[in-house]
């Protein structure tokens, strides 16, 4: 791997003149999911807690991490919402197409939760599931990624977590 | 050792969707003589000023500069402070703290905000981690939809329920010829029937966008008791917060910010039962679920119990301890301004000027406020010269 990366946002027709540093912990993460299609969190030498996204610091025990733990794309919805009404991304400067979904997953070994859309392609105007009763707190769900040619190492190279048991039906 | 510290005058506009009729500065002005008008006092009498908004909102940045002939800092000590949802009770605790350190007399603290001014969800967003979270954060309606599916699936919660609470904060709003929403009442069907916005929170469920302005005179021990016949003595205050992101926040359990903060603030004032040692409570209340939830972390009930609490009419006027009388956040909802409205109603509650919104009889009074990442701000006030 190289030494320095530079993190991509795309941002139509809007420019964006910033660069944001993610440290050592959040470069090493959006590398697994380009090379290994795996999360890795950070755990705690103190209160022991698997957080994800990896960061130096835990801020509860105010200590310095160091334990890389490898997590796999699997995990259980916390909380989610259906996101109904439209307002301009500020990342992009264009409206986001809704509905879509996004949630908190508590990935399987980690101890916080993780925000991303739900089953939902969002961006692409097809949208997989938006219906309040076929998604709710406690299901089962997995990452989808993009193709590996397509990664550009950001938060969209996970494309959004699909229900399991969505995908068993198919 | 701090001194002691009461508030001795507020002010606020009529709050508005649109205020079209002045600008940001002359909506200042018009929430700060209304503040010295309840006092008695011109600007010449205020020692320093402390003034807050959302200030990307507007994306005017230097407020305290920007604002000084609404806010009437022309050649005074002034500092501004921003910190979200907060705000309004970071600037009234600043207050306090300029005036219990013993370096001002009188200090003016101000809040506003101009919504129509500004895309406030666009704004909301760029609160969340570029990297991270904007992506998928979706500002403050779908943020605190997710806290309330976590709560719904927990404790068995309806979303019949959380629209008691929108229509007892509506219902109060009749009663405060302030509120954004006085005039507009409604029934608990028309929020069961109100357009979903984000899945449980529908239209009926959540604040509105409000052009408003408050102000709250701060006056120290020895001159306070002279400016005002019964000054709103501050008992406590407490601030927490807790994590920087928002996937560290488990939803799963009760506002944690608001438990510590309010254990450590009912500690100072000698609050051992808050439903009943409270005569009144204004609470930043931005949702319905929020009004279900949050008093559990108030300790007003026991976790789960708050449906069975609103419902039971506690909260009510009336009630056992009364929750928001002005018709709180889901009535108006000025951000900068609204956690300072929290503090000025308890202030209009104990100095007994509420009017057709008053309790009677008020002794001891809660304000909260609340913030991006689930963090807050817990503020007491009572008849009587604290210990």
């Amino acid at each position: 791997m190289s030494i320095l990366e530079l993190l991509t946002i795309t941002s139509p027709d809007v420019g964006m003149p910033y660069e944001w540093s993610i440290g050592i912990y959040g470069s090493k993460f959006f590398q697994e999911i380009r090379e290994n299609q795996r999360f890795v969190g950070i755990r705690c030498s103190q209160c022991g807690k698997v957080r994800v996204p990896p960061r130096r610091v835990c801020g509860s025990c105010y200590q310095e991490m160091d334990e890389l733990v490898y997590l796999p794309p699997i995990g259980t919805i916390v909380a989610c919402t259906i996101v109904n009404y439209p307002f301009i991304d500020p990342a992009t400067g264009m409206e986001r197409p809704v509905p879509y979904t996004y949630g908190y997953i508590q990935l399987d070994g980690a101890d916080n939760i993780f925000s991303h859309i739900i089953n939902s392609r969002a961006g692409t105007g097809t949208i997989s599931e938006t219906g309040a009763d076929k998604i709710k707190v406690g299901m089962r769900v997995r990452a989808v990624f993009k193709n590996l040619n397509e990664m550009e190492g950001n938060i969209q190279d996970i494309q959004y977590f699909e229900l399991i048991e969505v995908q068993h039906g198919k | 050792m701090a001194r002691r510290v009461a508030i001795i005058g507020t002010g606020q506009t009529h709050h508005r969707s649109r205020r079209l009729d002045v600008n940001g500065r002359e909506m200042i002005h018009e929430a700060v003589t209304r503040a010295l008008a309840d006092c008695e006092l011109t600007i010449k009498d205020i020692d320093a000023i402390v003034i807050g908004n959302m200030d990307h909102f507007e994306a005017i940045n230097s407020v305290d500069s920007w604002s000084v002939e609404g806010s009437g800092g022309v050649m005074k000590p002034i500092m501004k402070v921003t910190t979200g949802g907060t705000t309004g009770t970071s600037v009234a605790i600043a207050a306090y703290y300029h005036v219990a350190s013993g370096m001002f007399d009188k200090v003016l603290a101000i809040g506003w905000e101009k919504n129509s001014e500004s895309d406030t969800t666009g704004a909301i967003v760029t609160c969340s981690d570029p990297i991270w979270d904007r992506y998928s954060y979706s500002g403050a309606i779908p943020s605190l939809a997710t806290e309330a599916s976590a709560y719904m699936e927990k404790y068995g919660a309806t979303q019949r329920d959380a629209a008691r609470v929108a229509l007892r904060e509506r219902s109060h709003a009749q009663n405060n010829p302030y509120a954004h929403m006085y005039g507009r009442p409604i029934t608990l069907d028309d929020v069961m029937a109100s357009p979903m916005l984000a899945y449980p929170i529908k239209l009926g469920d959540i604040c509105p966008r409000t052009d408003g302005a408050a102000a709250v005179v701060f006056a120290a021990e020895g001159e306070a008791e002279k400016l005002a016949p019964h000054p709103a003595w501050v008992k406590a205050n407490s601030v927490r917060h807790t994590h920087t992101w928002f996937g560290d926040v488990d939803q799963r359990t009760g506002l944690e910010s608001l438990e510590r903060a309010s254990r450590e603030a009912y500690a100072a004032a000698g609050i051992k039962n808050p439903a009943d040692d409270f005569d009144v409570a204004e609470l930043y209340l931005p949702y319905s679920y929020a009004g279900l939830k949050w008093i559990e972390a108030l300790g007003f009930c026991k976790p789960g119990e708050g449906p069975q609490f609103i419902w039971d009419g506690h909260t009510d006027m009336g009630g056992k301890i009364p929750v928001n009388p002005s018709g709180g956040v889901m009535s108006t909802n000025c951000i900068g301004a609204t956690a300072l409205l929290r503090v000025a109603e308890a202030a209009i509650q104990v100095m007994g000027k509420g009017g057709a919104r008053q309790v009677p009889d008020v002794k001891t009074a809660l304000a909260t406020g609340f913030g991006g990442c689930w963090w807050s701000d817990v503020f007491i006030l009572g008849k009587d010269k604290p210990a």
